[in-house]
């Protein structure tokens, strides 16, 4: 959990991201229940509509879903959901930022190649 | 309750202080209202509240004039930076008034936050300091519980863990029971969160009315090299640029997925820096 937000981005994306992350990392597993939008509103202070946009959209995306009087859980199919996503955006949010860098600090492909084959400690974030 | 405003304007003595200002806040919502000094906020919610009439245009709320009309204005709770209350009325006694006044008053939360704020019922107001007269401001808003609760500046010569106190709370109230709260700050750093919606007045004219998250996600500065920079931006409405060593950097609002495709950097402009840049902007012209 964030200690705080960033003012420089929309506070429902991050809200959602949050949860995002802490889906994929397993912090909040499957069949869990997630902080409600009154909780989050009280712990960033933030307007509990805006909170309430971030949570939404994970329900629109299957990641999330609501009972009814009970709160807001993480679905079964969530994880595999993210993951499919975040494959999506991969190359453009990852792939594109390192190729343009290496341009810059005139890295070809080879020696790019070598670094993405180099072994090295596994990251659990 | 509704509120409509429609060209409403506003002189003193051939100055104008509002000018033909028109918009509708349709939900109960935090809204924030900014603006530089003398930009027309108090004397707009000076008209809301009803304690003053418009040189023309009105504001209805549920359809009705505010002014002299006492249906209304037991909806209507006002609090300003100061004076708000009668020097010499004890603390009990201010509660007690307003507590006949508004039919929705919450004695309870007012006994709880007189607590909080330390607060000494027998004191009289003037013998408050600035800080407490503050929270006793805040304390008669929060407890009005009015359907349209406005704060202007509310809490001048309180400290920073008053104020959070007060942020603290005004979350918790409009989660507990939805109402129309607005909020007049020049501490927008601290408050922008709060805010559901902003509206930001200059020189006496509504220069932007927006979603708060909308307003994170739209308005945003790109930066890189010059010709980049200025390639990218021509033809559009910019907010500001500056540029050092041989790098722009160039606020505008709209989409912005295009800059971030050929290679500029793009990040979010926080609403105060937008208020300051927009605000800045109407004076050069």
């Amino acid at each position: 959990m964030k200690n705080s937000l960033d003012e420089n981005k929309p506070i429902f994306l991050q809200i959602k991201e949050q949860l995002e992350d802490s889906i994929m990392n397993d912090s909040i597993q499957a069949g869990e229940r997630v902080p409600s939008t009154n909780e989050f509103a009280a712990f960033y202070k933030i307007n509990p509509a805006t909170a309430a946009k971030g949570i939404n959209e994970l329900v629109n995306e299957a990641i999330l879903v609501k009972r009814r009087g009970v709160g807001m859980f993480v679905t079964e199919d969530a994880k595999e959901i993210l993951i499919e996503k975040r494959r999506k955006t991969f190359y453009e949010n990852y792939m594109l930022p390192l190729k343009n860098e290496a341009r810059k600090l005139r890295i070809g492909e080879k020696e790019l190649l070598e670094m993405v084959e180099r072994e090295e400690p596994v990251d659990e974030n | 309750m509704k509120i409509e405003v429609k060209q409403l304007s506003k002189g003193y003595r051939g100055k104008t202080a509002l000018n033909n200002v028109s918009f509708t806040l349709e939900e109960p919502k935090i809204y924030g209202l900014l603006g530089r000094n003398g930009a027309g906020k108090t004397t707009f919610m000076d008209i809301l509240s009803g304690n003053i009439t418009a040189t023309s245009g009105e504001i209805l709320i549920d359809g009705e004039n505010p002014f002299d009309n006492q249906r209304l204005t037991e909806s209507i709770c006002l609090i300003k930076e100061g004076n708000n209350f009668p020097k010499d009325l004890k603390v009990k006694n201010v509660l007690k008034i307003f507590s006949y006044f508004y039919p929705t008053w919450d004695q309870q939360l007012a006994d709880e936050l007189i607590e909080e704020y330390n607060l000494v019922p027998n004191a009289k107001v003037k013998q408050l300091s600035k800080g407490m007269e503050s929270a006793l401001g805040v304390i008669v808003g929060m407890a009005s519980k009015a359907p349209v609760t406005i704060f202007d500046e509310p809490y001048i010569g309180l400290d920073a863990a008053a104020r959070k106190k007060f942020y603290e709370l005004l979350l918790e109230e409009y989660e507990a029971e939805k109402r129309t709260i607005i909020f007049s700050t020049h501490l927008i750093d601290e408050v922008s969160l709060l805010f559901e919606e902003v509206l930001i007045l200059q020189e006496g004219s509504l220069v932007l009315k927006e979603e708060a998250d909308r307003l994170r996600d739209h308005c945003y500065a790109v930066s890189g090299t010059i010709e980049k920079v200025e390639a990218f931006i021509s033809g559009k409405t910019v907010i500001k640029k500056k540029q050092l060593a041989g790098m722009m950097t160039a606020y505008l609002y709209g989409g912005w997925t295009e800059a971030r495709e050929i290679g500029l950097q793009v990040e979010g402009v926080p609403i105060q820096d937008l208020m300051i840049y927009l605000t800045e902007r109407k004076k050069e012209a």
